[in-house]
C-alpha cells in the first residue's frame, strides 16, 4: 500500500473543501476502501474521514412522514433501529445479513450503497479487465459462477453486491447528494450505472460528491416489504441471489409492486416483468410463482451460472409469499 | 533384562489379560485397569491463557533489532520463460538492502503462477512491497494447461519435459515402492496396488463379472488449500558467519534445520530452529521452504536478521494444497451384501508436484476378496500439492464411502447394516458404528431416500474412516528435577496446535504424582533434543512413551536419594501426592521437596528415548473411526444445512479428552468446509487463480458449524508406556462422505462432486445427467 494522507475534517463544509482535490477520497467505515487499497486497485493521495462527523449519522422520522437515514449510520445501527424494524423489515433484514458482526459494526449505509463490485477479475491486479480500462471482460467466457444473469450483454458481467441497495430500491428510496454548493435529489433507481453507459463506474456519484441523506417516502410504510438472501455460507458470504419486494396491498389485491433483484445484474435490477404480473392482481401462491418465472424471462445466463435463474425464481416467489404472510414452503 | 508384565487390554471394559515383555528401564504400560488421575480426563491447555490473551509469541511476532522484511517476487504467469530481470530501480528504492535471484542463470522457466523469481529485503514491509513493483521482467509467455482432464490428452501442453521424482515430506503417508514410475506427457503413473498382491486387472474384472451386483460410478473432489491462520515464514538471524538461528512457523523444527544445513553446507549443530507457538500447518509446513532459504540468503547478504512471512495470496498459490481427484469405482457384491471386489481407477493433480493418490480407503477399510487400485498423477501448471491432513484420505473416502453407500442401496440393505456386515473383523469399528447410530438416532432415519414432503428434506448418512498407527523412534524427552523440587520437561519438537505440551505435562505429572501445572515444559527448539515432525498424526504416539520413561527414570533417581535417608532400599519406595514413602510403612516418608533438596549438584537429569513398541503382536496397524451426519436440504435452492455431526473415534488410550475433542471438532469443521465450500478456482483462460483470499475461497464460518457430538473410545493395547495413538488426521477424513450420504438420504439424488454447493445440488436434482 502506498503512503497516503489522512484528513480529519470537523464539519461537512470542511469535507467538501478536501474533496475539491481530485486525489481525495471519502472514507467512512473504510471497509471497501481499504480492500481496494490493499489490493492495489486504487492508491489515493488522501483519505477524507467523515466517520467522526456526527451530523451524518441519524435515523429520523420527519414531520412530513418520510424517514431519513444519514450515510454514516452503521449497518448494525440500521438493523437495530426501531423505526426501520417497525416499517421496513426488508431493509432491516438486508442490513442484518451482510458480512460479519465486526464488519456491520464498522460499515456504513452510505459506503454499502457505493461499494464496488466483488467480481474476482475486477478485484485482482492480475486481470486488466474492461472495468479497469482493459480490453475485455474475463468473466463472460471465464469463471462466472457468481456473475450476472441479466444485463451482462453490454460487456461486463459484474453483479452489484449491495443488499441494502436492493431493499432501499424496493422502498423507492431517494438520495440527497451534495457537492457542497448544490444539493440534488435522485431516485436510487437512477444512482447505478449500467456498463453500456460507462463501464468504469458503478454509480453516478462524482469524486467531489457525498450522499448526505437517504429518504424513504411516507407511503412506503404501507407497503408490505420483505428481503431474502441466499448465500453458499451463512457466515461472511456474498449473496448468490437476493430479492426485495414491496407490495401495496388492498386486501388480497396488489395495487403497487416493487420487485428488485440483487446479485443478478451489474445494477440492482428492477424486475418490471415480475411487477407487471403482480400489479392489479390478487396474490396467490400461483401468481407469486408466475412472478418468479417472469423475473427471469429476460435472463441470459453464462456457462457456469444457469442455476442462478432457478434461485431467483424461487426467491422472488418466497419473498412475495412472506411479504403478505403466506407460507411458501407448503 | 526384560521384565514380564501382566496387562489388561481391549475395548472399553471388554478386557483380556495378556503378558508382555518390557525393557527393565520402563514402567509397566498403562492398561485397561489403570484408573489415572490426569490421563484420560479433561485437562485445559497449559498455554491456553497465553494464546487467548495474545501473550503467546508466534514466529510472525518475532521482532529483532535491525530486522529487515523480506518479500518474494513471483511469476504472474502459469508458464513462461524469464528472459531478463532489471531490478536497478528497485535497488535504489528507499530502504532496500538486498536483492537475491532464485537463479543467476537466465533464461529461467516458470511452471506455475506464483513461482519464485527473486527475493528482496528492505527496512519496512511497505518499502519491500513497493520496491518489488519496480522490478522489470521480460517474460516470454508459453502455452499452459490448468485443467486436469485437458492435461491428460496426448496433444496437451507438457508441463515437465523431464521425468519428475516424487518428493515426500514427513506428512506424506504412502511410500512409492517403484524406483521408476512411467511418465508419459503429463501423466505420471499409474501406480498399481492390489490385494492379494500381484493380481492383474483381468483378475479383478473377472471377479466383478461374477458378482451379483456391480456398482460403477465416478466421483470428483476439488483442490483444497491449507489456509492455516499463521502463514508460512521465518525470521532468519545469522549469529556468526556460520551460525544460524531461525524462528520458523513449521510443523518440523528438525526438518527445517536439516534442509538449511544442507543448503548452506553447515553442520546441523550450527543451526538452531525455534517454534515456540505455531499457527497451524495441516501438512504444508515441513522443511525450510523456498521462503526460508530466501530469508536466510537475504539475512546473510545484509548481515541483518530478516523476517519473511508469506501473504494470504502466496499461501493459496505456492506452498501446498490437497490435490484434486477423479475416482472411478467398480464395487462388486453378492446379494447377501458380502463385499467381493473393489476396483479403483483414479487420477488427480498436485499441480507441478506429485502425490494425488486417493486409494488408501479403498484398500484398507474393508477386506473383500480382491482390491485393485490404479492411481496416476497428472501435471498441470499450478502450485505443487503438499501433504494435507490425512493425504489422500478425505478425497478417497468421499468417493469410496459414497460408492459403498450406493452399493448398499442397490443391494437393498441399510447402509449401516452393510458396513457392519463387512467389517466384522474390526471390533472397534463395529462398536463405533453402533454407538454413533444410537447417538444420531439412526432408527428414526427414513429408509427410503427423499421421503419428506415439502421443499426442505432431511437425511442421515454415515461414513467410515481409516488411518494408521504410526510413530517415530529415537526421540528424546529430558526431565530435570531441580533442587527446589521443580520439574522441567524438554523436547525440541513443535506444538502444531494439538496441545502436545499439555499432554506431556500430564504424562509426567501422572508418573511423578505432581500437579500438571508443576511441570514446566520447554518445547519447540532444536537445542532441546530430538522430536518428531507433526505429520502422520505421530506426535503424541512418538513423545508420550518417551516422556513417561524419562519421568520414570527421574523417579528412580529420586528414590535412590531417598532410600538411605529412610534407611531402606529404593525398590521398597513408593510415590504419592508430593511424598516419597516406604511402600509397607506409608507413615515413613519424606516430602518431594525434602528429597529434592538432597540432590547432588543442581539437578537430576533423566532422559527417555522413544524406541520400538514393546508389544507388537496383536496390536492394530490401523485406527478406525466413524462419522454420522444429519442434514436438511432445500431442494428448491440447493441449500444444505448440517444439523448435527456425530463423530466416534478411537486413538488407543486417550490422553487428554479436552484437547482430543478439540482436534475432532477441528477435523469435523475442516471436513464440513471441504464438503460444502472450499475450492481453488483457476481461470481457464489465463491459468491464474481467481480466489486467492479468504473471501472468495470460502471456509466454514461460525454460523456454518453445527452441533458436533464427539466420543472418544477407550482402546487399550498397552503397546508401550503410554499406549497413545494420534487423532489429528482421522478426525477430518469421513466428514464429507457422511454429509454426501446424508444428502442422498434426504433428496434421493447423488452429488458425486465436491464441494457440494447449491449449483451442484440443483444440477444433480434437475439435470439428471449427474445422477
Amino acid at each position: 500500500m502506498k503512503k497516503f494522507e489522512y484528513a480529519q475534517p470537523k464539519s461537512i463544509d470542511e469535507v467538501f473543501q478536501y474533496l475539491e482535490d481530485p486525489d481525495s477520497v471519502i472514507k467512512s467505515g473504510g471497509i471497501d476502501l481499504l480492500d481496494l487499497m490493499k489490493e492495489d486497485l486504487i492508491a489515493p493521495k488522501r483519505l477524507v474521514n467523515i466517520r467522526s462527523i456526527n451530523q451524518l449519522s441519524f435515523v429520523r422520522e420527519n414531520e412530513d412522514g418520510t424517514i431519513s437515514i444519514g450515510p454514516n449510520v452503521t449497518l448494525s445501527e440500521l438493523a437495530d433501529n426501531e423505526i426501520i424494524t417497525k416499517y421496513f423489515p426488508a431493509l432491516r433484514e438486508a442490513a442484518r445479513l451482510i458480512a460479519t458482526p465486526q464488519i456491520r459494526n464498522a460499515a456504513t449505509i452510505g459506503g454499502n450503497l457505493c461499494q464496488r463490485s466483488r467480481c474476482w477479475y475486477f478485484r485482482s491486479i492480475d486481470f486488466d479487465c474492461s472495468r479497469k480500462g482493459g480490453s475485455h471482460c474475463y468473466a463472460l467466457f471465464g469463471e462466472n459462477k457468481y456473475h450476472a444473469v441479466l444485463g451482462a450483454k453490454s460487456g461486463c458481467a459484474i453483479v452489484q453486491p449491495s443488499g441494502t441497495a436492493v431493499a432501499l430500491m424496493s422502498l423507492n428510496a431517494v438520495l440527497v447528494i451534495s457537492n457542497g454548493k448544490n444539493e440534488k435529489q435522485l431516485d436510487l433507481n437512477e444512482f447505478y450505472v449500467e456498463p453500456a453507459q460507462d463501464i468504469t463506474k458503478e454509480t453516478i456519484l462524482e469524486n467531489n460528491e457525498l450522499i448526505v441523506e437517504i429518504i424513504i417516502p411516507k407511503e412506503m410504510r404501507n407497503y408490505k416489504n420483505r428481503y431474502i438472501k441466499l448465500k453458499e455460507k451463512q457466515s461472511y458470504d456474498w449473496p448468490l441471489a437476493d430479492v426485495a419486494v414491496a407490495l401495496k396491498m388492498n386486501g388480497i389485491k396488489c395495487e403497487e409492486a416493487n420487485v428488485i433483484l440483487g446479485s443478478a445484474a451489474p445494477i440492482p435490477w428492477k424486475s418490471k416483468e415480475a411487477e407487471f404480473e403482480l400489479k392489479g392482481n390478487r396474490i396467490t401462491k400461483e401468481l407469486a410463482r408466475k412472478a418468479g418465472e417472469a423475473s427471469m424471462e429476460e435472463a441470459f445466463p453464462l456457462a457456469e451460472n444457469k442455476y442462478k435463474i432457478r434461485l431467483f425464481k424461487i426467491v422472488v416467489y418466497r419473498a412475495i409469499c412472506e411479504a403478505i404472510g403466506i407460507n411458501p414452503y407448503t | 533384562m526384560p521384565k514380564n508384565v501382566e496387562l489388561y487390554v481391549g475395548l472399553n471394559d471388554n478386557l483380556e489379560k495378556i503378558t508382555s515383555f518390557i525393557p527393565d528401564n520402563e514402567p509397566k504400560p498403562w492398561d485397561g485397569k489403570d484408573n489415572l488421575k490426569y490421563i484420560g480426563n479433561r485437562v485445559p491447555r497449559i498455554d491456553g491463557h497465553l494464546k487467548t490473551t495474545g501473550k503467546a509469541k508466534y514466529s510472525f511476532d518475532i521482532q529483532l533489532a535491525g530486522m529487515l522484511y523480506g518479500r518474494i517476487l513471483r511469476s504472474p504467469y502459469p508458464s513462461a520463460i524469464v528472459k531478463k530481470i532489471d531490478y536497478s530501480k528497485a535497488a535504489k528504492y528507499p530502504g532496500v538492502k538486498a536483492i537475491v535471484l532464485m537463479s543467476d542463470d537466465l533464461p529461467m522457466q516458470v511452471r506455475y503462477a506464483g513461482q519464485e523469481i527473486l527475493g528482496i529485503a528492505a527496512d519496512t514491509i511497505n518499502h519491500a512491497n513497493e520496491a518489488v513493483k519496480l522490478i522489470e521482467i521480460e517474460y516470454e509467455k508459453l502455452e499452459f494447461v490448468v485443467d486436469v482432464d485437458k492435461a491428460r490428452r496426448p496433444f496437451s501442453h507438457v508441463v515437465h519435459d523431464s521425468s519428475v521424482q516424487r518428493v515426500t515430506t514427513e506428512g506424506d503417508t504412502e511410500e512409492e515402492d517403484e524406483d521408476y514410475v512411467k511418465q508419459t506427457g503429463n501423466i505420471r503413473g499409474p501406480i498399481i496396488e492390489t490385494k492379494p498382491e500381484d493380481i492383474s486387472e483381468n483378475d479383478i474384472d473377472s471377479l466383478l463379472d461374477k458378482c451379483d451386483i456391480v456398482h460403477r460410478a465416478t466421483y470428483k473432489t476439488q483442490v483444497q488449500t491449507h489456509c492455516a491462520l499463521e502463514t508460512h515464514g521465518v525470521v532468519a538471524h545469522w549469529l556468526d558467519n556460520d551460525k544460524l538461528k531461525v524462528w520458523a512457523s513449521t510443523q518440523g523444527t528438525f526438518s527445517v534445520r536439516e534442509e538449511l544445513a544442507e543448503y548452506f553446507n553447515l553442520p546441523e549443530s550450527n543451526i538452531q530452529v525455534i517454534t515456540e507457538f505455531m499457527g497451524g500447518g495441516f501438512g504444508a509446513k515441513f522443511g525450510s521452504g523456498v521462503y526460508g532459504v530466501m530469508a536466510a540468503r537475504l539475512a546473510r547478504k545484509t548481515n541483518l536478521p530478516v523476517r519473511l512471512m508469506l501473504d494470504r495470496k502466496e499461501e493459496h498459490l505456492c506452498v501446498g494444497n490437497r490435490p484434486n481427484s477423479v475416482q472411478n469405482y467398480s464395487i462388486g457384491t453378492n446379494k447377501d451384501g458380502t463385499l467381493k471386489a473393489v476396483k479403483l481407477i483414479a487420477y488427480g493433480t498436485a499441480g507441478v508436484g506429485t502425490g494425488a493418490g486417493a486409494g488408501g480407503p479403498a484398500r484398507g477399510i474393508y477386506r473383500p476378496e480382491m482390491v485393485y487400485t490404479s492411481e496416476s498423477d497428472i501435471f498441470i501448471n499450478a502450485g505443487p500439492g503438499a501433504a494435507f491432513r490425512a493425504p489422500g484420505h478425505p478425497q478417497g473416502t468421499f468417493g469410496f464411502e459414497q460408492a459403498i453407500d450406493e452399493t448398499a442401496y442397490r443391494v437393498g440393505i441399510d447402509p449401516l447394516e452393510f458396513r457392519l456386515i463387512n467389517t466384522t473383523f474390526d471390533e472397534v469399528r463395529q462398536y463405533e458404528l453402533k454407538r454413533g447410530a444410537k447417538k444420531i438416532g439412526w432408527n428414526k432415519r427414513a429408509k427410503k431416500a427423499n421421503s419428506d414432503a415439502g421443499p426442505i428434506k432431511r437425511g442421515l448418512g454415515v461414513a467410515n474412516s481409516l488411518w494408521y498407527y504410526w510413530y517415530g523412534r529415537g526421540h528424546i524427552v529430558t526431565i530435570y528435577i531441580l533442587k527446589d523440587g521443580s520439574v522441567q520437561l524438554l523436547n525440541g519438537a513443535q506444538d502444531i496446535g494439538g496441545g502436545i505440551t499439555t499432554i506431556l505435562a500430564m504424562v509426567v505429572a501422572e508418573e511423578l504424582c505432581l500437579k500438571v501445572e508443576d511441570i514446566n515444559v520447554k518445547f519447540g527448539d532444536t537445542n532441546l533434543g530430538q522430536g518428531p515432525a507433526s505429520g502422520g498424526s505421530v506426535t503424541t504416539a512418538s513423545l508420550t512413551p518417551a516422556a513417561r520413561k524419562a519421568a520414570y527414570a527421574a523417579k528412580m533417581k529420586m528414590f535412590d536419594i531417598a532410600a538411605p535417608l529412610l534407611n531402606t532400599e529404593a525398590r521398597n519406595l513408593s510415590l504419592s501426592d508430593g511424598k516419597i514413602f516406604i511402600t509397607d510403612e506409608p507413615n515413613n516418608s519424606l516430602t518431594w521437596n525434602q528429597v529434592a533438596s538432597k540432590i547432588e549438584g543442581s539437578q537430576i537429569t533423566a532422559t527417555g528415548e522413544r524406541i520400538k513398541d514393546s508389544r507388537i503382536n496383536g496390536v492394530r496397524w490401523w485406527i478406525s473411526g466413524v462419522q454420522f451426519a444429519d442434514v436438511s436440504v432445500d431442494v428448491e435452492t440447493g441449500d444444505v444445512k448440517i444439523n448435527k455431526i456425530v463423530a466416534v473415534h478411537d486413538c488407543g488410550r486417550p490422553m487428554d479428552r479436552l484437547t482430543l475433542e478439540s482436534q475432532v471438532h477441528g477435523g469435523v469443521i475442516q471436513g464440513i468446509s471441504y464438503a460444502l465450500y472450499e475450492d481453488r478456482i483457476l481461470d481457464r483462460n489465463t491459468g491464474i487463480m481467481v480466489n486467492p483470499n479468504l473471501e472468495q475461497y470460502k471456509i466454514a464460518g461460525s454460523l456454518d458449524i453445527p452441533e458436533i457430538d464427539c466420543e472418544i473410545v477407550d482402546f487399550n493395547q498397552s503397546q508401550n508406556a503410554s499406549g497413545a495413538v494420534g487423532i489429528g488426521e482421522p478426525a477430518t477424513i469421513p466428514t464429507s462422505a457422511a454429509i454426501a450420504n446424508a444428502i442422498y438420504n434426504a433428496i434421493g439424488v447423488r452429488v458425486r462432486e465436491l464441494p457440494m454447493t447449491p449449483d451442484r445440488i440443483l444440477n444433480a436434482l434437475y439435470d439428471r445427467a449427474g445422477s
